[in-house]
């Protein structure tokens, strides 16, 4: 199961003959900072499916949320190629809509209701005032909001505020939805909650989402499957099934099995780390 | 280690039904007093009052000359006469289409600078040169130049005035747009926003509560360099009519001719337009954006 599979070569037993809907082929992402230039992502390639929960999931440093960057259009690769539905992405746009850890994301001067028509207009969702808030309402209920819709973001809890992102980025429909670790900054109650209602939501239209985090657990109850990355730079160590995996099964032996597997490929890392640190020094 | 404490094991238990929480008031209504005491006019004005009384018992009793200074029931009565001859009034006009024009040539000025300070690094660091240089010079300073540049009359104070608006607005401009965050930014993108668009509908609103400090120091700064360059010359303008000239005239000028009380009805007046400014003008646009959006600086 280990590195078979690592850029995609288009080796993948395709279910049925389904295209993928992205494509991330072989990619290398750089960025500087003040003095370095620093190597995210080495060579990574996978496919993300229609309907997909698809989970990058690797420890701090392992490019995940850089991974997100690229395909949301931020950043180019250096090498290999990020394709949505076999095209080349160059730009951010709107048929990939990011939905950011940060509780800054929705526009503090607009309210839950204008920050999701603001994305439909100015996304072409669509021209019609009329129609636009129609939308919006709908997700505002959707994700249990409905008194809220008039009111100003700074007036929201976390978790409220995390709902209208998550709501904004669905009502624009787009062909993948991107979740930057989007649960981190809750508390663990509700981030419970938090995970529940996304895949009550997955559960009503089957969109394609790709969610990273670097917790575990998350990513078996949320993910479909599941893509583990080992740090400095990410580079692909496994491609694992969860479809089967969700909140009923939280400390059963089947997850638990999963659990300790990734656990053991991440820390395997770790180890060899020091390793290589402690040969340094000698 | 005999004194570390051990744990003490209790039994637990579970509530088998949780009642209803009362307390001797839930909700009690404040007295009157507590909510007139409450309200933050009241405590000002009782303060003002307070003021205006010992000003007048001490003029009373003190026997001070009123050429030192006033009783502030003449004070009273020259602002009542200054305003209702409309003189005062006209003057005021004067001033403030002076500060007017000042203060729009300023703000475009500063959004030139501010433009090419957020998009260039280097107009970023003229920016941040000529403000540092520049800011610190008090404004009336630049009078008796601007007096030589421009002659006697209103474009030298529009001078002086530009020089107090262009810097606080376009620092605090280039400061705001320079700390909207990146996720707000990256936001911006994903929906499609570009270039002008982008500045319109994000940046400018992400970086109001800044620039509305701008648009409020410059303001402030103008308003004080306006009635220091008017009482320097401001009845030297062209003609020598009574009501030429601009509120700090009127102030030099009975100071002239020993009208104390109506100096400090001058005085007051340019309080009374400084406090209508800010606490109205100002208050009433923080409390439609900023302080509404939960967005405000402090």
């Amino acid at each position: 199961m280990a590195k078979t599979q690592n850029s995609a070569a288009g080796g993948k037993p395709a279910a049925e003959t389904i295209e993928p809907i992205l494509n991330v082929d072989g990619v290398t992402l750089q960025y500087k900072t003040k003095e370095h230039l620093i190597t995210a992502t080495y060579r990574v390639g996978f496919d993300v499916f229609p309907a997909d929960r698809f989970v990058l999931l690797g420890p701090s440093g392992c490019g995940k949320s850089t991974l997100l960057k690229g395909i949301a259009g931020y950043m180019k690769p250096v090498e290999g190629a990020i394709r949505l539905k076999g095209r080349e992405i160059s730009d951010p746009g709107p048929d990939r809509v990011m939905v950011f850890q940060e509780f800054d994301q929705l526009l503090p001067w607009k309210t839950v209701k204008q920050n999701i028509t603001f994305a439909l207009r100015n996304g072409k969702k669509t021209d019609n005032a009329a129609e636009a808030d129609d939308i919006a309402m709908e997700y505002i209920n959707k994700v249990k909001l409905t008194g809220f819709a008039d009111t100003y973001p700074h007036m929201l809890s976390g978790g409220m505020k995390q709902r209208v992102a998550i709501a904004r980025g669905m009502a624009m429909e787009p062909d993948v939805l991107l979740m930057d670790e989007p649960f981190a900054a809750l508390d663990a109650l509700t981030r419970l909650q938090m995970q529940k209602e996304l895949l009550q939501l997955w559960e009503d239209t089957h969109f394609t989402v790709l969610f990273v985090t670097h917790s575990i657990e998350e990513a078996l109850i949320v993910g479909s499957r599941i893509l583990v990355l080992s740090p400095h730079p990410g580079q692909v160590k496994a491609e694992l099934n969860a479809h089967h995996l969700n909140h009923d099964n939280v400390g059963q032996k089947g997850f638990a099995d999963v659990q300790q597997r990734i656990h053991d490929m991440l820390f395997a890392d770790r180890i060899l780390e020091d390793e290589i640190q402690a040969a340094d020094r000698a | 280690m005999s004194n570390v404490p051990n744990i003490l094991t209790r039994p637990e238990f579970e509530a088998s039904e949780i009642g209803k929480a009362v307390t001797s008031d839930v909700a009690r209504k404040l007295t009157l007093f507590e909510r007139i005491s409450d309200m933050h006019s009241v405590r000002k004005l009782t303060i003002l009052v307070l003021l205006v009384a010992l000003w007048e018992l001490y003029t009373r009793w003190s026997e001070v000359s009123p050429l030192i200074l006033p009783r502030f029931s003449s004070t009273a009565y020259a602002l009542y006469l200054a305003v209702a001859g409309e003189q005062l009034l006209i003057m005021v006009w004067n001033s403030v289409t002076v500060l007017i024009a000042g203060y729009i040539i300023g703000l475009v000025i500063a959004t030139i600078l501010t433009t090419a300070a957020t998009t260039t690094r280097f107009g970023s660091d003229i920016l941040s040169t000529l403000t540092a240089m520049l800011n610190p010079l008090p404004a009336i300073a630049l009078l008796p130049l601007a007096l030589l540049w421009f002659g006697l009359g209103a474009d030298a104070i529009i001078f002086t005035l530009l020089h107090s608006v262009i810097w606080p607005v376009a620092l605090n401009a280039h400061v705001g747009f320079m700390s909207v965050s990146e996720t707000q930014r990256m936001v911006g993108r994903n929906y499609g926003l570009k270039g002008l668009i982008y500045v319109g509908k994000l940046l400018i609103p992400a970086a109001f509560p800044q620039i509305l400090m701008g648009l409020k120091i410059g303001w402030a700064y103008a308003w004080r360099t306006l009635i220091a360059a008017e009482l320097v010359f401001g009845g030297s303008i062209s003609d020598t009519t009574e009501t030429s000239g601009g509120l700090g005239w009127f102030i030099f000028a009975n100071q002239m001719d020993l009208q104390i009380p109506h100096v400090f009805a001058g005085l007051f007046m340019v309080i009374l337009v400084g406090v209508f400014v800010e606490n109205v003008i100002f208050n009433f646009i923080e409390n439609r954006t900023v302080r509404r959006w939960g967005m405000q600086a402090r």
